[in-house]
């Protein structure tokens, strides 16, 4: 007994060691309720459409999402027609044609959803040296996921009297080192949700968060669905498998 | 009118028996092979580790046919995987995340191995060919990671072949032919692809080399003494069959549960961000299973003699794993298992928890008081398997053993024959 | 006799012939678990979302005059569109069925009787026939001629002479193809696919 304490103390310890708090310091994130959350959790459809909403009216503007197709928006609830429709609203490169040309055409559902520059270099010249970075893997590639794009979003502040915010910078609570280059982006009303709620900046930073998820893991229902069946199956065959292994070996015990 | 199918069955299988003996092979080795009956289910990590190897290399295969290995699209493809292709997303987490099961058995395994001396004699050579398939299984897996080409295996792999310049003279023309090229680039991906590919057949190779060995004497068992005669051992099969598809599905639990609730807990999201040589990351970290050599790596942080401290960080954390083909020999006690070791037991535990508190070491920046846990944990090791293993050999009195293991077992506990019983004070 | 025999095999392994409901269960549900686990597998090969997104093309027809053809890509495949002249159209609908290898009738081969819409890839072994650009050899038919062996269509893409068995595919899967797999979105432009 002694000996399985031991052992479960040993991998408790080597399991937890990820979320010890490193030499760095950290920042606390306060955690958000999120639909997606949890063994079951689902895209809310409804907060996923506010949230590309916004992220077309305010974010596009300096950040790409190139690993969205237009067609990919029918997982959030868009209609095909829909999905043709916001496609055609934008202007896509396409070419070279007969006379060896580039050329601009409206956007098709098999296209992915152009970003507002051509390439980094022409992003950092229009936003003094900085690189808005891609959305589409946004809250993949944070610690902190959901929580931390929430946290940036929502936690712009005037600094502490006695912080040195350098010239150009915006003093965000959540941000690492707490300056960082974008200014807030959200203001209360600047969307107006065709569903009618009220554009608040944290109705506005939880639903384009919810979409940024969603555009980072798209797949997360089907993961879930399928791991639930897989638990299941696999819980039943442990029972069935061990119930033979007790009668095979009962003779040897 | 007899029914003449299993019949017909029957003769086509002794047609071919009789040229490739496939059958009689399978007989032997499922069948017949005469295991000891007091197997542990610490002895289940054997097949799993076979059985993860399997899936690794499927699920490899098939990442293979819609990967794209070039430094511009590896990136993309790997997100199309995730998004696009059928299934894509179950397999890429399959393969991520069953890395890090493959060496969490592929640990179990060798510790079992520590604490049951499974690598005493006859079984030295199955013990070093299994340091092999590990170091293997490293070079596989650290060569995998830089597939996704994002920011940590960019920086990693940058960071790694870095290392091999701190030998002397060469060092550095080593690491630009690693690189073939003036940094890791287009050229290190596509090469790092095909040993990818490649090696995990090599260790397939090596595996089989591992099992020969072992059907040589048979497995070691939790009492570490030899099986005498049929009262000692059970067939394979079916008992032993089935335990092993019982702890699989125990196992697949495990597994199911990272792969589909979550998957990237084991990971860095670091490596999310396509890879940048202009930008390094804040802080580099290994995947978890490669934690403590970095630790060893990082804690030498003074010059030895003429060594540098560079060179003297990679020359220890290799150190710690070459140390391990010496086993047989460093440790001098005549008893296989700790339970009949009274020392031994406890300083395998101390072993045990130096390893994870070099996990942690190399999870974290080393600064303050991580990087003196890190010296402690590296000398303790080196100590630990250089001065203590040949040292409690020699000064333990070990507890007495059992007879036999049918005698251990019928009898419910280490029964003592008449003559040993003089001998039993501790 | 044989049943005896195989009755007196079964005691000899100790009564198998009641075959363990625990052990039946054991193994079916392993058979489950592994022709459940093999069909990802075997799925994910199939075409993916992308590609799938790419299976449509539409052209816009309104530069083909009378008597010109064009070629257009479809899912990776030429597609050629005539707009055949009132000949071409006669010369198509007056032809014998019973005649034609492959026989068909122009009507169910056309939406529109001006626009002909095939696939120009030769049933015989897949090159691309001639008979796009002007200058072409078109063959005694007017419809194509395919370098490769000698295959010749006429104005309906139908084979009539060399080695091809079948005529021009209509625009669809192998096993479904027909003109049904391209509409007329407007009077000058279609969809394919």
């Amino acid at each position: 007994m002694p000996k399985l304490a031991l052992i479960a103390l040993v991998l408790g310890a080597a399991l937890a060691a990820p979320g010890l708090p490193s030499a760095a310091d950290e920042i606390p994130l306060p955690r958000q309720e999120w639909s997606f959350n949890g063994v079951f959790g689902t895209y809310d459809r409804a907060a996923a459409q506010r949230g590309f909403q916004v992220y077309k009216e305010i974010c596009s503007a300096c950040h790409p999402v190139r690993h969205l197709h237009f067609r990919d928006l029918t997982d959030i609830g868009y209609t095909e027609d829909q999905v043709k429709a916001i496609a055609a609203g934008y202007q896509v490169a396409d070419g070279p044609n007969d006379e060896g040309q580039m050329f601009q055409r409206p956007g098709r559902p098999s296209d992915p959803i152009p970003g507002p520059f051509p390439n980094d270099q022409a992003a950092r010249a229009a936003n003094n040296g900085a690189l808005p970075p891609d959305l589409s893997l946004i809250v993949k590639a944070r610690p902190g996921g959901p929580d931390y794009v929430y946290g940036i979003l929502t936690g712009y502040k005037d600094p502490p009297a006695d912080f040195k915010l350098l010239p150009g910078m915006n003093y965000n609570e959540f941000f690492p080192g707490h300056q960082i280059a974008m200014p807030p982006p959200l203001s209360e009303g600047a969307v107006t949700f065709a569903d009618g709620v009220p554009a608040t900046v944290p109705q506005m930073a939880h639903d384009v968060t919810t979409f940024l998820t969603w555009a980072a893991e798209p797949r997360l229902e089907d993961r879930h669905r399928t791991g639930f069946k897989v638990t299941l199956f696999l819980l039943i065959a442990a029972l069935v498998f061990y119930a033979a292994k007790r009668k095979i070996w009962a003779p040897i015990h | 009118m007899a029914e003449d199918s299993p019949g017909a069955t029957a003769r086509i299988i002794r047609w071919i028996d009789y040229r490739l003996p496939f059958v009689q092979f399978l007989n032997h080795e499922l069948n017949e092979y005469p295991t000891p009956r007091n197997l542990s289910y610490w002895w289940n990590f054997g097949s799993l580790a076979g059985i993860m190897l399997v899936v690794m290399i499927i699920s490899g295969i098939i990442l293979a046919t819609q990967y794209t290995p070039s430094a511009d699209l590896a990136f993309d493809s790997v997100e199309r995987i995730m998004r696009d292709v059928n299934y894509g997303w179950l397999i890429r987490y399959m393969h991520m995340n069953g890395a890090s099961m493959f060496f969490a058995i592929l640990y179990i395994h060798l510790f079992r191995g520590l604490y049951y001396g499974s690598y005493k004699p006859p079984r030295e050579l199955l013990w070093i060919i299994g340091i092999i398939i590990l170091l293997l299984a490293i070079a596989t897996a650290f060569m995998g990671y830089v597939l996704p080409w994002g920011q940590m295996s960019y920086w990693a792999a940058t960071v790694i072949t870095n290392l091999f310049s701190a030998i002397p003279l060469i060092g550095s023309g080593i690491v630009t032919f690693l690189w073939g090229g003036f940094t890791v680039g287009d050229p290190t991906l596509h090469r790092f692809y095909a040993l990818h590919y490649l090696l995990p057949f090599v260790i397939l190779a090596v595996v089989l080399l591992h099992l020969v060995a072992l059907h040589r004497h048979g497995s070691n068992n939790p009492l570490g003494i030899d099986h005498k005669g049929p009262q000692d051992t059970i067939p394979f099969h079916p008992y032993y069959t089935i335990k092993d598809l019982f702890g699989l599905t125990v196992f697949l639990l495990i597994y199911g549960l990272f792969v589909f609730y979550a998957p990237n807990f084991l990971g860095e999201p670091d490596n999310y961000i396509p890879a940048n040589p202009m930008q390094t990351p804040n802080h580099i970290v290994p995947e978890w299973y490669l934690l403590p050599y970095y630790a060893i790596l990082r804690s030498i942080t003074f010059p030895i003699l003429f060594i540098s401290s560079k060179l003297a960080g990679v020359i220890l954390a290799f150190s710690s794993i070459v140390v391990l083909f010496f086993l047989p020999w460093l440790d001098t006690s005549p008893i296989r298992s700790s339970r009949f070791r009274p020392i031994y037991k406890w300083v395998f535990w101390l072993l045990v928890i130096d390893v994870v508190a070099l996990g942690w070491v190399g999870a974290n920046p080393p600064a303050g008081i991580v990087v003196t846990v890190g010296q402690i944990a590296t000398l303790y090791y080196f100590v630990h398997m250089l001065i203590l293993l040949p040292l409690i050999g020699k000064i333990e009195r070990p507890l007495p053993l059992p007879s036999s293991i049918g005698a251990a077992v019928m009898g419910g506990g280490a029964r003592l024959s008449a003559a040993e019983a003089p001998l039993a004070k501790p | 006799m044989a049943d005896l025999a195989q009755q007196n095999i079964a005691e000899a392994h100790g009564g198998e012939t009641r075959r363990d409901f625990l052990y039946l269960t054991a193994g079916a549900i392993g058979a489950v678990g592994i022709a459940a686990t093999i069909w990802p597998f075997v799925d994910t090969l199939n075409p993916a979302r992308d590609t799938l997104a790419l299976s449509s093309t539409e052209v816009d027809l309104a530069p083909v005059q009378v008597g010109q053809r064009l070629t257009v890509a479809w899912r990776g495949k030429p597609v050629f569109i005539a707009h055949r002249t009132p000949e071409e159209i006669k010369a198509a609908e007056d032809v014998d069925i019973s005649q034609l290898r492959d026989p068909q009738k122009d009507s169910d081969r056309v939406q529109k009787p001006e626009w002909l819409i095939i696939v120009g890839v030769c049933t015989h072994l897949g090159c691309i026939p001639l008979g796009q650009k002007t200058g072409d050899d078109r063959g005694p038919y007017g419809g194509w001629f395919c370098p490769c062996h000698g295959s010749i269509y006429d104005t309906s893409g139908r084979i009539r002479q060399g080695p091809a068995p079948l005529n021009l595919w209509l625009p669809g899967d192998a096993d479904q193809a027909s003109k049904a797999l391209y509409k007329f979105t407007s009077d000058t432009a279609i969809t394919i696919g």
